[in-house]
């Protein structure tokens, strides 16, 4: 077992580490869907522009300059999308929105691809993060380390932000009940600014992390990533954020177990790389059969 | 009112009729490599997959986001069934892999085989997947059909699927001949013969007793179950139906691109043909052909300028460069979601005695006003 | 002993620790028509839903035209949650849990207490779709119209049927376009296209004056006759009920309180007590 371990720890240092960086996007689509009862298909958009702002902003400022801007443009990106494309929508059916989701996201990939000409673009190293370090005879890069500890302290502190302030409260009672928030006074698009802008914040931070490791950026990146973060908020329990952190983390884990596959379980070639992605999906459509409320989603109370 | 009806369907022949001859008669006379069919063709097959989505989003009210993978299913159907046998054995195409599939077919059965592989698998994906509701449909489709793919792309069935590698040398649309005869069928119309004769068969589906109730289930699912509609059956066929369309049009795809690959399609794709039908009208059969032709047309060719450096005459290399194309119509698009959200067609269908009425009153509200000035 | 359509027995329908129905039985007989009334949230519409299937009671047994069409007793969670009565009396039985759509085909038809047409049907294809279970075609030969005979025949019996409900003027036009009384009326004609021998109606005369109202009762009475139905209603207008109902159930927090003609109902001090609260 030890050995087994110690032979498998990179993938398994690096599912960790992918599972932070995950779970940071995923608290961007189970708050929203929380509130807005929307599938945000532009979320996984935003990550990856917050990458390419990185690599464009670091060329000409330093880093100490770009890291905070790309965190302040990234939520701004995030608040914009929400007050352009999803308020004017709010009255409309759901499918609407999503579909103006939808449209989101192929504008954004879009844009990217015109400023970018297509190129995956390199992106840039955080000194401190890029740093090699060796773990038990793995080597990894800081990131891998930092990202789960991260992760953890951002969650805590989102968790009391929830817990203990005014907006957090509002944030409580809107994913409750809507319409009832609303006539409760509540200021339902201060809220779902507010949620849009925490959870624009945390994918900014995660794309930090998730690109330092993968090295670069290209206008489809954000897709990919953006889907998995969707399952695993949904595999948690959509509108649960403990619940989006661990279905993150077992994602990212089970994606790199099954990405070093053929040398864990002894057979299958390259094949298992091209399952990784599909397993995600798999467990999304297994979860939803048996348990369509996540492993620690309430009820949902659905009136006929 | 009855005999109005039936004018107006019969002016919808005549006008049918009078677009396949004009394809036909351009086919004829222009020169073949012009974009125009380019679009002719593209458009009838985008059309055919719109109609198809059309009928399981718009139709029967199931979100579902699936649809590229059963083109793919589809394509690769067709592929491996009219790839000659020959083909197969060189190492023209299978190159890494001894090839499984040791016997060819013809056109017709490819095609109606493609059908049938995509509405077969969507018969096994529909039974847990429609169960789920709206947004948790949208997303578990899409999941399936990225499953779909990373099982077409999976190297273990590489001698059936030549892996991720391209497939190629199948039957196409240069080889289609007029039947007992050896001389070539002109593509175009074939395209548009094959989409029109899949789209007719939906219209008349959604017109019958099926179409009626998957419209009850559309409005209101438990009046519909209240009033005797199985919904699980009828869902299971309205997906199975429409997969079966989206499979034929991924042969047909297949079979206008020459080559096919299955990194093409992606949720990307499902994404195009969604916007597209959002723009046609959710709800509309002739929405829908409209705004596939109409997008195609114009990202194959009217906008072509804006990614070439030069649009409408003006010269902006640095502005009109690669992208800049697909970046005005993403935003051109969002418009449309947010300013137009029922689209060209509502949930109406093109009507000519409408069209005729709303020709007269402009001519009447015209003269009227030219009255005015005169007087 | 005339032949009874509807039974229902011990029935008894718990959601979590919530019993809106409580050990049920009531018999609804050929020809009758027959109403359930209650205060508001005694569990009316529940009972209404135990029998078109649309919720799966937790104990109890109903039968109709003698075929019995549940038979359940509580399982799963319920076998530790449950606070009806009659638990272990259907233990034995296997348990029977029809969809909606089964239930109607067997011929139950019901209409709606908040008015469930289709929105973006007209009037004529409202009737028309609610023909559907009956029609014997298949989606082949429906598509490529083999069975157009068949299409013809129930176009011309939703025809039929809108002429006889006044109704016929108003085919093109959007259901939802239709006066509200219009709508109900609209309803039951669906319901009658799905040829069921036991209507249901709940809440019929909600929303209605008392001409309405005393329009609708008749017309009840005409197509019970006219179709060889049998209808059971839930309903709040006490006029309606009096005098068109052969026999009454009345039940108050999910239970049944009394039963009788309108007069042993009317005159029964536990309905008073139910309706107006006890004095004391």
């Amino acid at each position: 077992m030890l050995d087994f371990l110690h032979a498998n720890l990179s993938y398994i240092l690096s599912g960790i580490s992918v599972g932070g960086q995950y779970a940071l996007i995923a608290i961007g689509y189970t708050m929203v869907y929380g509130i807005l009862r929307l599938i945000n298909f532009a979320h996984g958009d935003v990550f990856m522009c917050a990458g390419l702002m990185m690599v464009y902003l670091s060329t000409t400022l330093p880093m100490s300059v770009s890291i905070p801007l790309v965190l302040v443009l990234t939520v701004l990106l995030g608040f914009l999308i929400e007050r352009a494309a999803y308020k004017p929508l709010r009255t409309a059916p759901r499918m609407s929105v999503m579909i103006s989701a939808i449209g989101v996201s192929y504008l954004l990939q879009n844009a990217a691809l015109y400023f970018t000409g297509g190129l995956a673009k390199v992106y840039p190293t955080i000194p401190w993060l890029s740093r090699t370090v060796t773990i038990w005879g793995s080597t990894t890069k800081m990131v891998t380390l930092v990202t789960p500890i991260l992760t953890i302290v951002l969650v805590v502190l989102l968790s009391l932000l929830i817990k203990y302030t005014k907006v957090g409260m509002a944030m409580r009672a809107v994913s409750k009940d809507f319409e009832t928030s609303r006539l409760m006074g509540i200021r339902i698009n201060t809220v779902i600014s507010v949620t849009f802008v925490i959870g624009s914040f945390l994918a900014a931070v995660g794309s930090m992390l998730y690109f330092t490791n993968y090295a670069s950026v290209t206008p489809i990146s954000g897709g990919m990533p953006g889907l998995k973060c969707f399952v695993a908020a949904v595999f948690g329990g959509i509108g649960s954020i403990p619940g989006a952190v661990i279905g993150a983390f077992i994602i990212g884990i089970a994606e790199n177990i099954i990405k070093g596959g053929s040398s864990i379980f002894g057979f299958g070639g390259s094949g298992w790389t091209t399952f990784s992605d599909a397993f995600t999906f798999a467990l999304l459509i297994i979860i939803l059969v048996v348990k369509p409320t996540g492993l620690f989603g309430e009820k949902a109370t659905d009136k006929a | 009112m009855k005999k109005k009806n039936k004018a107006e369907l019969w002016i919808a022949f005549a006008a049918i009729a009078l677009i396949y001859v004009a394809v036909a008669i351009l086919e004829q006379t222009m020169d073949n490599n012009h974009i125009i069919f380019t679009v002719l063709k593209k458009g009838a097959i985008y059309s055919l997959v719109a109609v198809s989505m059309n009928l399981l989003n718009g139709f029967t009210g199931l979100f579902s986001l699936g649809q590229a993978g059963f083109m793919l299913i589809g394509a690769y159907t067709y592929s491996i069934f009219t790839m000659p046998t020959a083909v197969k054995l060189t190492e023209s195409v299978y190159k890494y892999y001894e090839a499984a599939v040791k016997f060819d077919t013809g056109i017709f059965v490819g095609l109606i085989c493609a059908g049938l592989a995509a509405a077969l698998f969507a018969a096994l994906i529909g039974l847990p997947v429609l169960r789920l509701k709206s947004d948790y449909l949208a997303i578990a489709s899409l999941g399936f059909a990225e499953i779909i793919r990373a099982i077409f792309q999976w190297d273990v069935l590489g001698p059936v699927t030549n892996g991720a590698n391209v497939m190629r040398n199948y039957l196409d649309l240069t080889d289609v001949k007029i039947p007992f005869t050896d001389i070539p069928f002109p593509p175009t119309l074939y395209v548009f013969l094959a989409a029109g004769v899949c789209i007719a068969l939906i219209v008349l589906l959604i017109n019958s007793s099926y179409g009626r109730a998957f419209k009850a289930i559309r409005d209101d699912e438990v009046a519909a179950e209240a009033m005797g509609i199985n919904l699980f059956k009828h869902k299971e066929m309205s997906f199975v139906i429409s997969s079966f369309f989206a499979g034929v049009s991924g042969a047909l795809l297949a079979m206008y691109q020459y080559t096919v690959q299955a990194a093409q399609f992606k949720a990307a794709m499902t994404y195009e043909l969604l916007l597209i039908v959002v723009i046609g009208g959710i709800g509309s059969i002739s929405g829908s052909c409209i705004a596939s032709f109409l997008y195609i047309a114009a990202s194959e060719w009217w906008l072509r300028g804006l990614d070439m450096g030069k649009f409408l005459g003006i010269d902006a290399p640095n502005l009109f460069r690669s992208g800049f194309r697909r970046f005005v119509f993403s935003i051109i698009i969002m418009m449309i979601v947010l300013f137009f959200s029922r689209g060209l067609m509502g949930d109406r269908e093109i009507s000519f005695a409408g069209l005729i009425r709303r020709f007269n009153r402009r001519q009447t509200a015209g003269a009227t006003k030219g009255g005015g000035i005169d007087g | 002993m005339a032949e009874n359509v509807l039974r229902l027995e011990n029935v008894t329908m718990q959601f979590g620790g919530v019993v809106a129905v409580n050990n049920l039985s009531l018999e609804v007989n050929k020809g009758e028509i027959v109403a359930l009334i209650g205060p508001n949230g005694a569990g009316k519409t529940t009972a209404f839903n135990c029998v078109t299937g649309i919720y799966d009671p937790t104990n109890g047994m109903i039968s109709f035209d003698g075929k019995t069409i549940v038979a359940n007793h509580p399982r799963g969670k319920m076998k530790k949650l449950y606070a009806g009565e009659n638990a272990k009396r259907y233990t034995g039985v296997r348990t029977v849990d029809p969809t909606p759509d089964q239930v109607t085909k067997l011929g139950i038809a019901r209409t709606f207490q908040n008015i469930r047409l289709w929105k973006s049907m007209t009037v004529f294809d409202n009737v028309l779709t609610a023909k559907h279970m009956r029609a014997r075609q298949n989606v082949f030969s429906a598509t490529l119209r083999l069975t157009y005979q068949e299409e013809k025949r129930m176009r011309e019996e939703t025809a039929a049927l809108l002429e006889e409900q006044n109704l016929l003027q108003y085919a093109s036009d959007l259901a939802v376009s239709l006066p509200y009384g219009l709508q109900r009326r609209l309803e039951i004609a669906r319901a009658l296209a799905t040829e069921p021998k036991l209507l249901l109606l709940d809440e019929p005369a909600a929303g209605m004056n008392p001409q309405e109202t005393q329009e609708l009762g008749e017309f009840i009475v005409q197509i019970k006759n006219k179709y060889q139905l049998t209808v059971f209603m839930i309903e709040h207008h006490m006029d309606l009920v009096m005098q068109f109902s052969d026999r009454i159930y009345v039940i108050d927090f999910g239970r049944l309180i009394s039963h009788g003609t309108p007069a042993v109902v009317q005159a029964d001090p536990k309905v008073i007590n139910a309706y107006l609260g006890v004095s004391e």
